[in-house]
């Protein structure tokens, strides 16, 4: 394809949506509407529309994939109607959770980062240190630096894994921690 | 002693800690792990069904005292954090119990409920503990999500592209390397008692006076080491030497007498 450089390559929607899907198929990890725009030497909103596309296609004829958008690009994936099927399969199970206190600490840290250990304390109103070295471990938590304050701690903030884990596009798509507050009585 | 337990498997809606009330002399409890304090208090204030915004302190505090002596009952380590709340709690039902200044009467607006800071605190905690239940969720609806697994690329499976004589030249390279290879052969230095023993009457007629402690920091191995203490004590024994000690604790001198 890289001897077709010099000139342009005009694809139809159709033929810009099956190369797109093919793509998405093989990336390995969810890729982005620039990347595929710069492959492809394609406009972003052509990729954009030709992907809005196929996750149409896929829903209206029900298909067993979807095609989603997680950590800021595209994935194809499997229905999640389907996983007991899948598990079947695959012969996997649900893996490990993560326990209560890594979870509460988890949240502290998607809500409030970056955010140092004392301050994680300060909401938790408990040592986290466990907990944090297992989100490190799980690559849930990046070390982002150190704070300008006494003792110079160190702020932890959520990985791109951490949007992977928990299905989610970006940070935006958190709900706001306010949202939280109806449900306290 | 005051770090959480980590626990892999734990099911967020199924596994709540609960005390399952009963009498003193029979308790009833299932145990499971409160995630902190301010977890254990909120817990304790649902079970009274009281009003976090008016909590009666004296109740809550004596129910949050029971866990805690039932936690130490039980040998299971009481966290320092859950100690601090403990302490928290007295504090503000001792101040709630002190008559309010006279003085300051009128200024009822500005009177500050002792529970504010820690009503405060569990509001906010809680929040994140629903957050955290939502995160949970999450992580259960992505896990019935499969993507498919890696594909055989260069990258993640590097192939090798030689001919068979590509490999020969190789295995040439390697044998010619190998015969390079200078062989040393290390001796074992060893030094007989009967040489030790020579050589160390030698030195001391010599020089009429030697440290024990020099003697031995000459020494290079243990089997040496241990040759040399040997032969230490035979020429004590055989040539009528002394071996003297001038400060407790300090340096022998072998000497001749």
């Amino acid at each position: 394809m890289e001897t077709e450089e010099s000139e342009k390559i005009h694809r139809s929607p159709v033929e810009l949506m099956a190369i797109v899907e093919a793509l998405i198929f093989v990336a390995e990890e969810p890729v982005t509407s620039k990347l595929l725009g710069e492959v492809l030497e394609e406009e972003k909103g052509a990729i954009d529309a030709a992907v809005e596309q196929l996750q149409q296609d896929y829903e209206a004829r029900d298909a067993g994939l979807q095609i989603r958008e997680i950590a800021g690009g595209w994935q194809m994936a499997t229905r999640t109607e389907l996983h007991e099927d899948v598990r079947k399969f695959l012969k996997t199970r649900p893996s490990a959770k993560l326990s209560l206190a890594s979870l509460e600490t988890l949240a502290v840290i998607a809500y409030k980062q970056p955010v140092t250990v004392p301050e994680i304390l300060e909401i938790r109103g408990v040592q986290s240190a466990s907990a944090i070295k297992t989100l490190l471990d799980k690559r849930l938590i990046i070390a982002r630096g150190r704070k300008e304050a006494v003792g110079r701690p160190m702020m932890y903030g959520t990985s791109k894994d951490f949007l992977l884990q928990f299905g989610l596009k970006d940070l935006s798509e958190l709900p706001s921690i306010e949202d939280f507050e109806d449900l306290v009585t | 002693m005051d770090q959480e337990v980590e626990q892999f498997t734990f099911d967020f809606y199924n596994e709540k800690a609960q005390i399952l009330g009963g009498s003193s002399e029979d308790l009833k409890i299932k145990l499971g792990d409160f995630a902190g304090p301010l977890d254990l208090l909120l817990f304790l204030i649902k079970q009274e069904q009281a009003n976090i915004f008016d909590i009666p302190i004296a109740r809550i505090t004596e129910k949050y005292l029971e866990y805690i002596r039932l936690m130490k009952r039980l040998d299971i380590a009481v966290a320092a954090d859950f100690l601090v709340m403990a302490a928290t709690l007295i504090e503000i039902k001792s101040k709630m119990l002190l008559p309010r200044d006279p003085k300051a009467e009128g200024e009822d607006d500005e009177f500050e409920d002792p529970r504010k800071e820690l009503v405060d605190r569990l509001l906010e905690y809680e929040k994140f503990k629903s957050a955290a239940g939502m995160l949970y969720e999450r992580s259960t609806i992505e896990q019935a999500i499969f993507t498919r697994g890696p594909i055989d690329s260069d990258d993640n499976n590097a192939e090798i592209n030689a001919t068979v004589f590509d490999i020969l030249t190789v295995f040439q390279k390697v044998v010619a390397r190998h015969k390079e290879d200078i062989k040393m052969e290390i001796e074992r230095e060893e030094i007989s008692l009967a040489d030790m023993i020579k050589n160390l009457t030698r030195r001391l007629h010599e020089q009429k006076e030697l440290s024990l402690l020099t003697v031995f920091e000459e020494m290079r191995s243990k089997r040496e080491l241990v040759t040399a203490f040997i032969a230490v004590l035979e020429i004590v024994r055989t040539e009528g030497v002394k071996l003297m000690q001038r400060k407790t604790f300090g340096d022998i001198v072998l000497k001749v007498s």
